[in-house]
């Protein structure tokens, strides 16, 4: 404990930003050791500069330990470690473990909420929780029914709790939380049942809400600055969202806040995305659907937008802007930008300057994409920054109750929220994909508060014409927006990846193993089998001078929900049947902890 | 809205009433989807087997009845975030396919309109009630002869290719249901 506390020290002393920062999350983000937000950093990098275990002798690692959670849905998320004590959450009932990793993870104090079940068939893809978020002495708990609580990270004492909003509405989360400053920022759920979604700040001491901006609707709601607040340089202007939207149809458009947020302390700004407009019938709601699908730059202080950019106007696939937002530095036509990157559901790379919402780069990710030819790149066009949709695979064109098919990436887009690493030593970004295509047919709905409000038939099935897997990991060159490699998956992965010093690139599939390839060439170079599919985020920590691997079990979430049954493939001919076998024939449902180091 | 609700209002009543039936009168007079499905009365396109039940009728050349074809869409658009794609399923929900086998239409709908609890067990599962519902209310019976017709394996995982024309009584029916 000694050492780690001079270590911090030494952080805290060449660390000259702390004064705008949250100084307890800056310092351990900063100290390898410790693993104190989901995203390893406020970057979202997932970086870990530890390199004990490394190219060389990865292939030696062994099961340290293991923990059951007791809970047998989709794990989504990862444990922090602080200091000496593990925390680990779960899918709904929202249990939190402490672990004193001096002792073999003995459970110091356990966490239950009380929640109504009633939560549970609101939530739209299973009842994941993508974890806890640690700062000033305090385990912040985002739980399923919208109660955000605070925990005393010694005794797990409850200091304070505040509700953010109301499942009988169809609001819930699935989010983890971003502690900056002296607040506590939360996203919330429920796109597929007409929820009107905001992001909001809660005082970190007292749990009282500071401010909250919501995605669509009039200025002052959105904390929108019609002269300051940006797109692509140029101000939004009074009323951007409204008038992208037809009568009061905003007030039940979704937009969700449910991702990965980042922070840059330097700028003080904090980053996230946007999720879909509802209904899933891009016919029922004409107009862009400002600012569903977007981008958003806010303020931490006050919440005011700083910039947006709407990725893709008029959802019509439901293609969800919520991945993750990865910052670094990237050296981009002769100068180096502050850069944002982010692999979107639509399946385009974006790189953009973070500092002024300039769009740098827009590549698909996957070569399957075929929506959009290409995003709009020419300044000069009436279209800069849209992007070209190909008519064909347009649900908006081909009109209700006619099937749209073939349109790749699916609605769970090239990916969904499993976070990329980067890797500063590599430049390159690592990305776990989703290699599906399917077909789309949108149909009237009305709706009904707490229900759900979606509107469209799918069909989902492996890219065709492709190594017949249904996911990819990838690394990505975010400076030219190019695949470097790619490495062909049977299932999505939707696994989290962590990348590290040692020259290693971690991640879960599917199917349950945790893999370890080379940073450079992406070559494997270790997996173990664990009890069941992998959809939680790998991450890494020491403890009395040893690196550990861990990550989650526990297969569900939305790759659950088609994967189970095995998805269907329409090309499947007459010696095809069977080739796409479903994941229930490769793992069962559970909940646990696998902890990795070397002998 | 009134005749949906109206509607609505019958098929609580109704879902009661059959409830407590089932418990009094056992098994025998259960209607399963395992039962016969074999359409024995036509009324404007939609089936109905030997017991009263709905029911899907697939000709010889893959021709669905409409039932089954909107059911599959609701079907896809409702259910299958928690149900699975073709009623096979999810890591958190169970498989239509099989409660079909086991459930009788009685029962369908009374689960549908008021929902269902099992929770504990490290594994909480939720139904919630769809009665308030009217993209499930004004197509029950189209889920309940799709879900039928996969459950007897009459129709496979696939998109129903060729069907039956939507008949002027249903169209009436689904516009005083949604209200319009």
């Amino acid at each position: 404990m000694r050492k780690f506390t001079a270590a911090v020290i030494a952080l805290a002393c060449s660390w000259t930003l702390s004064a705008s920062a949250n100084d307890s999350v800056l310092k351990l983000t900063q100290d390898p050791n410790q693993w104190a937000l989901q995203t390893g950093d406020y970057a979202n990098t997932r970086f870990s500069k530890l390199k004990q275990i490394n190219s060389e002798n990865v292939g030696k690692l062994q099961v340290a330990w293991s923990f059951s959670t007791g809970v047998l849905r989709g794990h989504e998320g990862s444990p922090l470690v602080v200091g000496e004590t593990m925390y680990v959450h779960t899918p709904f009932p929202n249990i939190v473990y402490a672990l004193d990793l001096n002792n073999e993870g003995r459970i110091l104090w356990k966490y239950e909420p009380k929640q109504d079940p009633n939560v549970i068939p609101v939530m739209c893809c299973d009842t994941v929780n993508r974890g806890l978020a640690y700062a000033d002495g305090k385990i912040f708990l985002h739980q399923a029914d919208t109660t955000l609580v605070a925990l005393d990270s010694k005794t797990g004492k409850v200091l304070w709790s505040v509700v953010n909003g109301d499942p009988k509405k169809g609001e819930t989360n699935t989010a983890t939380v971003l502690p900056v400053k002296d607040k506590v920022i939360v996203g919330i759920s429920g796109g597929e049942f007409g929820v009107h979604c905001h992001v909001t700040a809660y005082d970190m001491n007292t749990g009282k809400q500071v401010w909250r901006a919501y995605s669509m609707g009039p200025d002052k709601d959105m904390l929108m600055d019609p002269e300051k607040t940006t797109e692509l340089g140029k101000p939004v202007g009074v009323d951007s969202s409204l008038k992208t939207w037809q009568g009061d149809q905003w007030k039940i458009g979704g937009g969700c806040t449910w991702g990965w947020y980042a922070y840059d302390p330097q700028l003080d700004t904090f980053y996230y995305g946007t999720g879909n407009p509802s209904t899933w019938n891009p016919k029922q709601r004409p107009g862009d659907n400002k600012w569903s699908l977007s981008i958003f730059a806010r303020d931490p202080n006050t919440g005011v937008a700083k910039w947006v950019y709407q990725m893709t106007p008029h959802d019509e696939w439901d293609y969800d802007g919520v991945n993750e937002m990865i910052l670094s530095d990237q050296q981009i036509g002769g100068q180096m930008r502050p850069t944002l990157v982010h692999f979107d559901r639509n399946g385009f790379g974006y790189t953009l300057d973070r500092k002024t919402g300039e769009l740098l780069v827009a590549e698909k990710f996957d070569p399957a994409v075929n929506w959009a030819t290409k995003v709009d790149m020419d300044k000069n066009s009436k279209t800069y920054g849209r992007p070209l949709v190909v008519a064909k695979y347009s649900t908006e064109h081909n009109g209700e109750d006619v099937n749209t098919s073939g349109v790749c990436p699916a609605a769970l887009g090239t990916k969904d929220q499993q976070p990329a690493a980067y890797s500063p030593e590599t430049g390159l970004f690592y990305v776990p994909t989703n290699h599906v295509c399917m077909d789309y047919e949108p149909f009237k709905v009305s709706y009904t508060p707490g229900q759900p409000y979606v509107g469209a038939t799918l069909s989902m099935y492996p890219a065709p014409n492709s190594h017949g897997g249904m996911g990819n990991f990838v690394a990505w060159d975010a400076k030219a927006g190019k695949i470097v490699w790619s490495l062909p998956e049977q299932f999505s992965v939707w696994s989290g990846a962590l990348a590290t010093s040692g020259g290693v690139v971690f991640y879960g599939t599917l199917e349950g193993y945790l893999k370890a390839v080379d940073a450079k060439t992406g070559k494997l170079l270790y997996k173990f089998k664990t009890p069941s599919g992998i959809i939680g985020n790998v991450m890494t920590y020491t403890h009395k001078g040893k690196q550990y691997v861990a990550v989650l079990s526990g297969v569900g979430g939305w790759a659950g929900i088609g994967l189970a049954a095995g998805l269907t493939d329409p090309n499947a001919g007459l010696g095809a049947v069977g080739g796409y076998a479903a994941l229930s024939s490769y793992t069962a449902l559970g909940g646990q902890l696998t902890v990795f180091t070397l002998p | 809205m009134l005749s949906f609700l109206n509607r609505k209002a019958a098929i609580f009543t109704f879902a009661a009433i059959a409830t407590l039936q089932i418990a009094d009168l056992g098994p025998a007079n259960r209607a399963f989807a395992a039962d016969d499905p074999k359409a024995v009365k036509d009324e404007d396109g939609k089936y109905f087997d030997a017991k009263g039940n709905p029911t899907y009728s697939i000709k010889p050349d893959g021709t669905v009845d409409w039932f089954t074809y909107s059911g599959y869409r609701r079907y896809h658009s409702e259910c299958h975030v928690c149900h699975g794609p073709d009623g096979m399923g999810s890591t958190y929900a169970p498989a239509l396919l099989d409660s079909l086998k086991h459930l009788d239409y009685e029962k369908f709908q009374a689960i549908v309109i008021e929902g269902r609890q099992n929770v504990g067990n490290g594994n909480e599962k939720v139904m919630p009630s769809l009665g308030l519902n009217k993209n499930v209310m004004c197509y029950l019976d189209d889920i309940y002869v799709y879900l039928r017709a996969r459950s007897d394996d009459a129709l496979g995982r696939v998109r129903p290719g060729k069907r039956e024309n939507k008949s002027q009584a249903t169209i009436d029916a689904e516009k005083a249901c949604l209200g319009e």
